[in-house]
């Protein structure tokens, strides 16, 4: 039956196998020197041979602290080290150490610690030069391997975020024209009004109805009433710029904001391009037919500080006087102009 | 099934045989033809589907279809590079494949790959063990053993075995481990990517 091994027995240990266990341990002498090195170390310390060399000469010890002598070295026993390579890539490592009995130096092992993928790239290095039980090339696998998974998941997140702005874009679109509808409205005048009342810029709210549109449903069809819709819409993009909103907000009725748009007479040109455009004539499925519109238009800067409510009631007024000046034509809205509601005839048609 | 695999099996379809026959396929399986989300997990009845429409379109058996899966997994670098890290040479590779479910696992949680286990059966013979989850990964790997071997430089003699109950067998004969060079591979991933 073998001894029990005590605590502090020595053990007798060839330095090579000694490399095939730890291939990054360093066997320091009494007088500083390196007496062997294993032979992953040896490769990263390359190409000049470490044994022999002065282990301070290659070897900056940045923590827990430097020091200059052996002396020094060795007290850092049993403490987590940090250290560098002093020349070349200058390789940080981790360590730690212990001190040799009957005054034989101190055994070193180093390991790359986390900045081991520089390491592994600047010296080369196969997984044959990492012991079977370090999990180094784990580490490395494991790298790569959420590099692939976060790939797939920013993917991920761009078709999320196209899906995203598409449905805002439809929430805020009306299916059969593309133009604007009430909800997109509604955002485009908070802003034009926030812009008016910073006394950045004025702007003009126009609103249409269409005439004899009822008839063209009536008489040719619902499918011939979209198609109209259709051609409105091209119309009214055609006579906006990029930046005016144009909103169909109803069946034949359109509320148009033209920011910077505060000049009367410019507003009536514009209204009056629009109307030309509806009146021209439409070919509806062989058969040719006649729309007008009639506009309301209000200004902001007729208002002290300019409200939703009361621009678009007062362009509904205006509006309504148009009807009632014969249809085709628009008026902009002035002070006093207002009808009593219950005064008003029906406009549509 | 989770949606790596899934997606791996558009990917197959749409790389090597075009965006009209994915797009067909998907039709069949009653998919969105946008696809598969990587990250998500999807009924085992979805993949089946996707492979039995991809059969019929291609009129490929189902085996030769997933060996044809397997060697295309190979052919993309970065899964390339996961397999090599199984070890420096193709005996390596071989002894590796055991861990490779807890390797995937590792990267990605819920990826449940089927049990693996390679069985020594003579000098060079082995046998490698697939067990559980759906049927059908025994012919990937063995689209994956071949490919492989290429890559390494080994000259082997793949055989899909039978089938008995939850376990698919693949044959793997190593003729010479260093037949050829092999393609590079360094633990460092190349700078360029």
């Amino acid at each position: 039956m073998m001894d029990r091994v005590r605590p502090h027995d020595p053990v007798v240990l060839a330095a090579a196998d000694l490399g095939r266990l730890m291939p990054m341990f360093l066997w320091i002498a009494p007088d500083g020197r390196i007496r062997a090195a294993g032979p992953t170390l040896a490769k990263v310390c390359g190409p000049e041979p470490i044994e022999g060399a002065r282990f301070l000469d290659r070897f900056e010890l940045t923590r827990p602290r430097s020091a200059a002598t052996v002396e020094e070295v060795r007290r850092l026993a049993g403490q987590r080290l940090q250290l560098r390579l002093r020349h070349g890539a200058r390789t940080p490592f981790r360590g730690h150490l212990v001190g040799l009995g009957d005054d034989r130096g101190i055994l070193v092992n180093l390991s790359f610690g986390i900045a081991v993928a520089e390491a592994v790239r600047d010296h080369r290095l196969t997984s044959a030069d990492f012991a079977p039980t370090d999990l180094t090339v784990e580490l490395l696998y494991l790298t790569e391997a959420k590099a692939a998974v976060t790939d797939e998941l920013a993917a991920l997140n761009c078709r999320l975020r196209a899906a995203r702005s598409a449905a805002e874009t439809q929430a805020m679109t009306d299916a059969l024209t593309g133009l604007a509808n009430r909800r997109a409205l509604d955002a485009a005048l908070a802003r034009a009004i926030e812009a008016a009342a910073c006394g950045r810029r004025g702007f003009a709210l126009l609103h249409l109805d269409l005439d004899l549109f009822k008839q063209v449903n009536d008489t040719f069809g619902h499918a011939a009433g979209d198609f109209v819709l259709v051609r409105v819409a091209e119309v009214l993009r055609t006579e906006t710029r990029k930046h005016d909103t144009v909103a169909r907000v109803g069946g034949d009725e359109f509320v148009l904001i033209l920011p910077g748009q505060v000049d009367a007479g410019r507003i009536d040109a514009v209204a009056r391009r629009i109307i030309a455009g509806l009146e021209a004539p439409m070919d509806c499925a062989g058969r040719p037919c006649h729309i007008s519109g009639s506009i309301g238009a209000t200004i902001s800067s007729h208002y002290a500080v300019p409200d939703a409510d009361a621009m678009l009631s007062d362009a509904d007024a205006a509006l309504y006087a148009s009807k009632r000046l014969g249809r085709g034509r628009c008026t902009l809205f002035i002070s006093g102009m207002h009808l009593p509601e219950d005064k008003r005839e029906p406009r549509r048609g | 099934m989770h949606g790596l695999v899934n997606r791996s099996i558009e990917c197959f379809l749409r790389d090597t045989y075009g965006p009209g026959i994915w797009a067909g396929v998907a039709v069949d399986a009653g998919l969105d033809p946008q696809g598969f989300e990587a990250l998500e997990l999807y009924d085992d009845a979805v993949t089946d589907a996707v492979l039995s429409a991809a059969m019929r379109r291609l009129d490929k058996p189902r085996e030769a279809l997933l060996e044809d899966l397997g060697i295309y997994l190979v052919g993309l670098e970065p899964l390339r590079r996961l397999l090599r890290f199984g070890g420096e040479s193709y005996e390596d590779f071989l002894h590796s494949l055991d861990e490779l479910p807890d390797r995937v696992r590792l990267a990605v949680a819920d990826l449940h790959l089927p049990e693996l286990a390679l069985e020594g059966i003579g000098p060079s013979r082995y046998r490698l063990c697939c067990a559980g989850t759906q049927p059908g990964f025994g012919a990937v790997f063995a689209g994956i053993l071949r490919a492989m071997a290429d890559d390494y430089g080994a000259l082997a003699l793949i055989e899909p075995g039978e089938v008995s109950g939850e376990v698919e067998t693949v044959g793997i004969e190593l003729l010479d481990s260093f037949f050829a060079a092999g393609r590079d591979f360094d633990l460092a991933l190349p700078e360029t990517r």
